[in-house]
């Protein structure tokens, strides 16, 4: 099952390319639909009781290597690969419903993205993991550089995507060095492997998990990005072709703070812990500096860029809160902010169609005839800006809710972000939709083509504001797995038998479902505990 | 005190008897005109003839010729990536004006020539073999860098590779003799033996004898800062003999370097380790900067290939049996990356009045998709992205070190790739994101290319079986390698075990 869910999108790119011109796209489009219905079923079959792994592929792969080809699903992935197939498919179908150039490559490389994206965030081997991470990294070349735009100032698409690539590959080959390293000295001069439920059980060293962490964090922090690590993002975001942008903003910043959750923080506690305020400074500096360049900036799609860099900030923070609620928060937070940002720039596609420009000074009035889209529009606003009631609020109160009892300051600081967002997302939509309308501006409403990608995405937003336990229900276990070992003081294998929210067991927020469940250690046998007593 | 003849084992020498007909006959052939034309059909034959002997070998060592050979799985695999290679280049010269001028008799007797020097230096297991192969392996480089006599690059290039090869080798031979004089022993085992029993380990002595050799080799196989004469070189030549040589020459050099260090100077080690690791590291480093901004593509390959050779010999400083593995693993992945890239180029050669300059590949996914493919696997593949035996090799190389302990050098290997992505992406931007529409067409270029002599000779060489067919079948073992490396793991953890003193 997860299998098909892994390759249906490649097998569909590869036979698209034997198909005529005109049917790419909806091939395409069928193929992220398929892939959506295996990723539901998937979700409808995940037992949010059940601890660990569900739905788990393990093959030797490479076995003189130690590389396994081993899938699995639990409370961290599950959403995010949810996510990545509702994108998908609403950015597969954006595209189709529009001439492309060289239809073929185009919905063969975005499909290959899909793959790749889902693939890391259900390998389960570290070097899988870093194996789908640069693979990302290829379609998205191709796309950004071929299909992009080249812009009259600035550097071409071609020299925007390679800055691009070498970033984010500057910390990903890092990152498999780290891998590497990481194997070779849990195994100790034994089997080698990388299956990262085993390393999670034979943690490194201290003195190596001081060095390993950075390459790993590195690779992360540039994927998210995050503050100094933004150079490659304003113009890579500026070339970008729209639905490509939607689904990397929405998705592919994720894979970084995911990549925190599932690798770093069980493989490196001891280095977590100790470098968690640095991390916790670099947020905190990405909330700021993105939300202050999100209000600055007038090209729509760099606002788009800057906000996801805070948003970004936020969800890091929620992690290295290193407590359940801080990260159940950032899970929700990511999902929330994937189904937020890409509407975003399917909404700038569509305004952009409509004005002919990308230039918030340039637009305004749209809303004139086009109560839907103005309603749409709306919605995702009043969303990123995480309006009470929205799953935004929800994921940013747990995220604040765990700062808040980890360090107080920098909570402090972060709560002036949410502020900061309020202005930043209802200029963005004042700007475009209301004030007065420029001569040669049209506001139409929008077609049932773009309604049709746009409403089922907005229809997203609202089912999880009105329902976030969805997501915070089936995460919760998981994410008290992963944090539990970066949350003790030392690096220490688990010796207690409690397990659950263990990490915030006494003093858990109102929000936070309190749950401590007891494990019968191995060897146990209640009958000899009962005639015992 | 009679002669006893050694005893000669003909199954383990066969390949080397295969090769040896295969030059004489393939001579031959030119002198009597019914069968001029046969040279490179006989060529193919000997080689694909001296691969079987090799594959019936594989498995089973022996020593041969008293001693002074061994054909074991590391001689195997090393033999078949130089015939494989070989025989690719064979193809490539189809119609290569370099293989009129010379004749198509001598052209290809000379490479085979050097087929037989290679295996020979997988093979060699004394100084005496070492120099005798190295040579055979070099002298008939020397005359096909320099065999299209028409343009004055070739020869430049003969020429150089001449004065800087010989320079090489009599380093190399100087320093044979220190260490022989302090050792006392040709054989490699039994200089091994001799450093360790002897007392004269870290004597002065067997130092510069190591210096020596280490400064030949590194000549041989363009290890920085010996590096120079490679993108001149690898320019000058016509470009099927710049395939052959990247690949096939590297993999022989590397082969007896693995040999002479990790069996005769293993006593040594914790001298010459070191060493080679600032080898491997400024390699790496003027390498990829080397060829950032290469214009031609043969010079931008042949820094590249500077740079994989540095990658490599973090294979030989790693001193374990993965190590070795992993650099046998490189090798043959970097075989096909090689041959894919090559084949592109020959072609755009013969179709485009700009030579190797990048801009023959401009929008050639537009145009010639067939070609454009293959040439993109290619460098994602010598960049190391993912799903492409490119990066399992660096993987394994990575793995190597770390487990010797050289986790800096790994370092210094990341670091390489991703300075080599900037020249790398740069020919895929070129192919695929070249300027649209009106632009995308290159109209008559001011000064031609990158060579000046360079004329479109064959407008439809992108389409002939013979160029296209193995940039695609290179490029397929690329991406299938990538996916399904287990079966050449094996292959290379068989060639690494050959190694016995490691583990």
């Amino acid at each position: 099952m997860i299998n098909s869910l892994l390759w249906t999108p490649l097998a569909f790119g590869l036979l698209g390319l034997f198909l005529p011109r005109r049917l790419a796209g909806w091939w395409a489009t069928l193929g992220a639909a398929v892939t959506l219905g295996i990723a539901i079923s998937l979700l409808a079959g995940f037992d949010s009781g059940a601890s660990g792994l569900q739905d788990t592929v393990d093959v030797n792969w490479i076995p003189g290597l130690g590389v396994d080809y081993s899938l699995g699903l639990d409370g961290l992935n599950v959403f995010l690969v949810m996510l990545t197939a509702v994108l998908w498919l609403g950015a597969t179908a954006f595209a189709a419903f529009r001439e492309q150039e060289r239809p073929h490559l185009f919905f063969l490389m975005m499909l290959l993205a899909e793959t790749a994206t889902l693939g890391a965030f259900v390998a389960q081997d570290l070097l899988l993991f870093v194996l789908f991470f640069d693979l990302m990294l290829v379609p998205f070349y191709f796309l950004f550089g071929a299909w992009g735009t080249d812009r009259e100032y600035g550097p071409t698409a071609s020299a925007a995507t390679l800055k691009m690539i070498i970033y984010t590959l500057v910390g990903s080959l890092l990152m498999l060095v780290g891998a590497i390293a990481t194997a070779i000295i849990a195994a100790d001069g034994g089997q080698i492997t990388f299956s990262i439920a085993e390393l999670a059980n034979h943690p490194v060293g201290t003195g190596s998990q001081r060095w390993i962490f950075w390459f790993f964090a590195a690779a992360f922090l540039v994927k998210m990005p995050a503050f100094l690590l933004h150079g490659w993002m304003p113009d890579a975001y500026r070339a970008a072709p729209l639905p490509v942008l939607a689904v990397f903003s929405g998705v592919l910043a994720k894979v970084g703070a995911y990549g925190f959750l599932r690798v770093v923080l069980p493989l490196f506690p001891a280095a977590t812990v100790q470098f968690q305020e640095v991390v916790l400074v670099i947020a905190l500096a990405s909330i700021l500096y993105g939300s202050v360049m999100a209000f600055t900036q007038t090209n729509v799609r760099l606002v788009g860029g800057y906000s996801s860099v805070a948003q970004l900030g936020f969800i890091t923070a929620g992690i290295f809160a290193l407590r359940a609620d801080g990260s159940d928060g950032a899970i929700l937070q990511m999902v929330n902010h994937g189904l937020v940002v890409a509407p975003l720039f399917i909404i700038v596609a569509i305004l952009a169609e409509r004005s002919g420009t990308e230039d918030l000074r340039e637009m305004g009035g749209m809303a004139l005839r086009a109560p839907v889209l103005a309603a749409l529009f709306l919605i995702v606003a009043l969303a990123t800006l995480a309006m009470p009631g929205s799953a935004n609020f929800i994921g940013e109160f747990y995220i604040l809710n765990g700062l808040f009892q980890a360090k107080i300051v920098f909570a402090f600081v972060a709560i002036t972000g949410i502020a900061m967002s309020a202005y930043y997302a209802l200029r963005l939509y004042q700007r475009t939709m209301h004030n007065r309308k420029p001569e040669g501006i049209a506001s139409r409403e929008i077609g049932w083509r773009d309604g049709v990608v746009l409403a089922p995405l907005v229809a997203c937003i609202l089912g999880l504001a009105l329902y976030p336990q969805l997501i915070l229900h089936r995460t919760d276990r998981s994410v008290s797995e992963t944090i539990a070992s970066a949350s003790r003081p030392s690096a220490e294998p688990p010796k207690s038998h409690l397990r659950g929210s263990t990490a915030s067991a006494l003093d858990c927020g109102r929000l936070a479902p309190c749950r401590v469940t007891w494990e019968a250690p191995p060897g146990f046998d209640p009958r000899k505990a009962v005639a015992r007593q | 005190m009679n002669f006893v003849a050694p005893h000669l084992d003909y199954a383990g020498i066969s390949p080397i008897i295969a090769l040896t007909a295969g030059i004489v006959v393939v001579l031959l052939s030119a002198v009597f005109r019914p069968v001029q034309r046969t040279g490179p059909g006989l060529a193919l034959v000997t080689l694909a003839a001296t691969a079987g002997l090799l594959i019936w070998q594989w498995h089973d060592p022996t020593d041969l010729v008293a001693g002074a050979l061994r054909i074991d799985d590391l001689a195997v695999a090393i033999s078949l990536i130089a015939v494989t290679t070989a025989a690719f280049a064979v193809l490539l010269s189809l119609r290569e004006e370099a293989a009129e001028q010379a004749g198509l008799g001598e052209y290809h007797a000379l490479m085979l020539g050097s087929v037989l020097g290679m295996v020979l230096l997988s093979e060699a297991q004394n100084l005496v073999t070492f120099f005798i192969a190295i040579e055979t392996l070099s002298i008939p480089l020397y005359i096909l860098c320099g065999s299209n006599l028409l343009r004055e690059h070739s020869l430049e290039s003969g020429l150089k590779y001449l004065i800087v090869g010989s320079i090489g080798s009599a380093t190399l031979l100087y320093g044979m003799s220190f260490i022989y004089g302090g050792s006392g022993s040709t054989d490699f085992a039994g200089i091994a033996s001799g450093i360790a029993e002897e007392g004269v380990l870290g004597d002065p002595l067997i130092l510069v004898g190591i210096g020596l050799t280490a400064v030949g080799l590194a000549f041989k196989t363009s290890i920085a800062p010996f590096h120079q004469w490679t993108p001149d070189v690898y320019q000058g030549a016509p470009t099927p003999i710049t395939s052959f040589m990247a690949v096939a020459t590297k993999a022989a050099a590397f082969a007896v370097f693995v040999r002479f260090f990790e069996v005769a100077l293993l006593p040594q080690a914790d001298e010459w380790r070191p060493a080679l690791a600032v080898l491997a590291a400024i390699t790496i480093v003027v390498g990829n900067i080397g060829a950032l901004g290469q214009d031609s593509l043969k010079r931008m390959l042949g820094y590249s290939g500077v740079a994989q050779a540095g990658y490599i010999l973090g294979g030989i400083v790693a001193l374990n049996a993965a190590g070795t593995s992993a650099l046998v693993f490189y090798l043959a992945g970097y075989a096909f990356m090689n041959m894919a890239a090559f084949a592109v180029v020959v072609a755009r050669e013969r179709e485009t009045p700009y030579g190797d300059d990048i801009r023959a590949v401009r929008s050639l996914g537009l145009e010639r998709p067939l070609l454009a493919w293959p040439l993109t696997i290619s460098m994602l593949a010598l960049a190391g992205l993912p799903a492409t035996v490119g990066f399992i090799g660096k993987l394994y190389l990575i793995e190597a070190l770390v487990e010797g302990d050289y986790t800096w050098l790994a370092v210094f290997i990341a670091v390489g790739t991703m300075i080599s992505l900037a020249y790398y992406l740069r020919v895929v931007a070129a192919m695929w994101m070249g300027p649209r529409g009106e632009a995308a067409q290159p109209g008559p270029p001011a000064i031609a290319g990158a060579d000046p002599e360079a004329d479109p000779v064959d407008p439809e060489a992108g389409r002939r079986l013979y160029l296209a067919g193995p940039a695609l079948l290179a490029a397929a073992a690329t991406v299938f390698f990538g996916i399904v490396p287990q079966p050449l793991v094996k292959f290379a953890e068989a060639a690494g075990a050959a190694i016995g003193s490691l583990h």
